[in-house]
């Protein structure tokens, strides 16, 4: 066989597992203002799903599996999303990053005004950032080139 | 046993792993030897009730741990000669450590005792924490709320790493497929 990867094994656990591990990553994320967590660890643990898959099947599968582009496009976005929301805050809230939303009832989902969204946000954020720049260190192949 | 116990036999195996990640030849032994101190802060911070950085440091340990394999487990790595220092040198650097350690006792005194911390505005957070904010995990309502800045802040740093390492890489991979089109 000839190609880039690992072997079948590890291709058949990550192709199972890699829905569970993104599944994780968004509940960490979701529910960052029940239990421990939150979006910066929920984006840690979708960025490692991805690069479990690109170490698993290999570059060339995962540049076709993933828009590479389109990932550091919902990052950007979501950097500036954050910041929309933190001057929202100062017009409805009356400061930067204020909590301008109803409150809801404590340990419910849908509770803590801005939180979860600030949460989802930098968990996209995250995510995102961390596999895009170890997918620009994987082609630039930084091993090889004092050898030439 | 208590929690000091815990966090003394965690924090020696920690010592012992930084060691021998030094001594060991093999780079890939050692860059798993480093991961032992992640890993012993992760369970160091489990012991001490604060599961919310447990789980970041032990992704993070991950993170590392993948990058670091993956750039230097196949590198060559030359040894580096041990320096000569001379005996004056380690004269004076014993006297100023031990200086340092002289002058921080004071300061170790000053400090509340283990497990019992002051407490001025964390009292206020336990307090008034999910009242005001509405958030369960009071770790969170504290850093997307009470001290929102402070997570923009680390939003932006991680921003404009990344944003850097892009501008360098992207440059470099461009000429290089460049050039392997050539070759084709």
């Amino acid at each position: 066989m000839n190609r880039e990867g690992m072997t079948l094994i590890v291709r058949t656990v990550t192709r199972i597992s890699v829905w569970l591990i993104i599944l994780y990553g968004i509940y960490i994320a979701l529910h960052g203002h029940l239990t421990p967590g939150g979006g910066f660890a929920g984006g840690v643990i979708i960025s490692l799903a991805f690069l479990n898959v690109t170490l698993a099947y290999g570059r060339k599968f995962t540049s076709r599996w993933l828009d590479i582009g389109l990932l550091g496009d919902i990052e950007a976005s979501s950097a500036s999303l954050i910041l929309a929301l933190g001057i929202m805050g100062m017009a409805f809230g009356g400061g930067f990053l204020a909590n301008f939303l109803s409150h809801g009832k404590l340990f419910h989902l849908v509770s803590a005004g801005t939180i979860p969204i600030y949460n989802i946000l930098i968990g996209a954020k995250v995510g995102m950032a961390l596999f895009v720049v170890v997918w620009t260190l994987a082609i630039t192949r930084i091993g090889e080139e004092e050898e030439q | 046993m208590p929690v000091e116990t815990w966090l003394l036999f965690i924090l020696s195996y920690m010592i012992v792993g930084s060691i021998v990640a030094l001594e060991l030849k093999n780079i890939l032994a050692s860059i798993v030897s480093i991961g032992i101190v992640g890993l012993g802060v992760s369970i160091s911070f489990l012991f001490l009730q604060a599961p919310d950085l447990a789980i970041v440091q032990f992704l993070f340990e991950i993170f590392a741990l993948i990058i670091l394999v993956r750039a230097f487990a196949k590198r060559e790595y030359h040894e580096e000669k041990a320096a000569r220092v001379s005996g004056v040198m380690y004269f004076i650097t014993v006297i100023v450590l031990v200086a340092v350690l002289v002058v921080s006792i004071p300061v170790f005194r000053a400090l509340p005792p283990f497990g019992d911390p002051i407490m001025w505005v964390a009292n206020y957070y336990l307090k008034n924490g999910a009242a005001e904010t509405g958030s369960a995990n009071l770790v969170t309502s504290v850093i997307l709320d009470y001290r929102a800045y402070d997570t923009l802040g680390e939003v932006t740093v991680l921003f404009t790493a990344i944003l850097g390492a892009l501008t360098i890489l992207k440059v470099r991979s461009k000429k290089e497929e460049r050039e392997e089109d050539e070759d084709e």
